[in-house]
């Protein structure tokens, strides 16, 4: 799968399987990542695609008999990242999650984008200044709330709201950001903006992105991997994948006329 | 069950082959009319270029509203992009036979030059040509496709034996000079209709293998 791939790779997942208890949620799955550019994982409801998302930042080690087999590599530090002995939280910080439906804390604009750096100990208020302009002119919001960045956040639109678990998700430097449909609860308007920054960002960040919604696999990926049943049933560049897949299932889906 | 989308897709289809049976029609009556020295048959052959021209920009027009409203996707989408070129290749092909009818009236009107052999095999072979490649398109037929395009060399040839063949006609007398010259067209035509089912051919095969095959030569 590698072949598809030319520039230089940032994660590369080898045999990872996983389990629910004695469900096998993810089969042999097989994948390269390449920095600095979108992929996006597709397929039917139920396929596993955000259960393979949330490996990345260890979100299933928050339930006991989750079970991870295999190998997620994050390069170049060539680490494992989920081996029990590597520390999820340190790895939350550099592989960061944005959710479906925005998730803001109850708490100030400027505190929601510091929360992660106080987590780390950061607590130097001109650091913390510094960060916060950064992450949120990172995530397209700073000029709309420069003025009130001691504002609750929950009188943000959802759109603002999303993107300020953008620039949040940014705050840690992370290397990889991980989107987990996350336009579905915004309007068409919003969704484009979100749909803008993804491709601005990935000059500074590698992406990986779940959507149910195709067109916006196709306009903002550069890769897409289709899956179906707990496997990766094709992985190719996204502009093939929606002009001339290999994969029956693939097109199956992809057409619309899928089960 | 088939969605509104495949209904769609299944009338756009049907259109385009209802052009394709028209261009075909048009192609046969213009030799025809030349041949067998049939004005008439030449002048229905113009006066009915309209209605393909009309099939062409509601083909257009119908593809444009699916890419806008629905957005296809692979297989889909390689149909619908598919459909756009071929019937602009069946267009120019309708107005090929325009041209040889208004040839044939031309030529109808002085004594024949001489025998017509080789024009109506250009025709033949040309016409065979579009209708395989259409039977390709329904079938995604690759392999017949791909000997539609191979026949595409013979069509060339003969071409060429009809061109030298009336050179020594005109060099032979002057006043032979303004037949040969039309009848070389005509040739001309088939020629080009041959290429446009080539282009066809080639169509079927991006529709159905998603490969580009035009400018390579086919082994």
């Amino acid at each position: 799968m590698s072949v598809i791939i030319s520039g230089e790779l940032k994660a590369e997942v080898k045999n990872l399987n996983f389990y629910y208890g004695d469900v096998h949620a993810l089969r042999d799955i097989n994948l390269p990542i390449e920095r600095r550019k979108v992929s996006a994982l597709i397929g039917p409801s139920g396929c596993g695609k955000t259960t393979f998302l949330r490996c990345f930042n260890r979100m299933h080690d928050l339930y006991p008999h989750n079970r991870y087999e295999g190998k997620i590599i994050l390069h170049p530090d060539n680490i494992n990242i989920i081996l029990p002995e590597i520390d999820p939280i340190e790895i939350r910080m550099q592989i960061s999650m944005v959710f479906q439906k925005p998730n803001p804390f109850p708490k100030s604009i400027y505190e929601n984008v510091a929360y992660g750096l106080r987590v780390r100990g950061i607590n130097k208020r001109q650091l913390l200044d510094e960060k916060v302009e950064k992450s949120l002119r990172g995530a397209a919001l700073w000029d709309e709330v420069k003025d009130r960045l001691h504002n609750l956040a929950f009188d943000l639109s959802g759109g603002q709201q999303q993107r300020l678990c953008i620039a949040r998700a940014l705050a840690t430097d992370p290397r990889i950001l991980l989107f987990d449909e996350p336009t579905s609860a915004l309007d068409p308007t919003a969704t484009s903006k979100i749909e803008e920054l993804i491709v601005e960002l990935k000059n500074e960040v590698t992406i990986i992105i779940v959507t149910h919604n195709m067109q916006q696999a196709a306009r903002v990926s550069d890769y897409t991997a289709f899956m179906y049943l707990g496997e990766i049933i094709e992985f190719d560049k996204t502009d093939k994948i929606f002009t001339a897949p290999s994969n029956r299932l693939t097109e199956e889906y992809i057409t619309g006329r899928f089960g | 069950m088939a969605t509104i989308f495949d209904r769609e897709l299944g009338k756009l289809k049907e259109k385009v082959l209802i052009m394709g049976t028209m261009v075909e029609t048009a192609i046969r009556d213009a030799v025809a009319s030349l041949v067998e020295r049939n004005s008439e048959l030449a002048r229905k052959v113009i006066e009915k270029d309209y209605k393909i021209n009309a099939l062409d920009v509601e083909i257009d027009e119908e593809c444009i509203r699916l890419l806008a409203l629905r957005q296809p996707r692979a297989g889909d989408l390689r149909f619908i992009t598919t459909a756009m070129k071929i019937t602009t290749d069946l267009e120019r092909m309708g107005d090929l036979a325009e041209d040889i009818a208004e040839r044939a009236i031309e030529l109808n009107e002085e004594p024949m030059l001489k025998p017509y052999i080789d024009i109506p095999r250009m025709a033949e072979i040309s016409q065979g040509m579009l209708i395989d490649a259409l039977d390709a398109l329904i079938k995604g037929d690759t392999n017949l496709a791909t000997d539609v395009i191979k026949r595409d060399d013979e069509v060339d040839k003969l071409n060429l034996q009809v061109f030298n063949e009336l050179l020594f006609f005109m060099i032979q007398d002057p006043t032979n000079v303004s037949r040969a010259t039309r009848i070389t067209y005509i040739s001309k035509y088939l020629e080009r209709i041959a290429d446009h089912a080539t282009n066809i051919a080639e169509m079927v095969i991006y529709l159905v293998e998603g490969k580009i095959v035009r400018h390579i030569t086919i082994e």
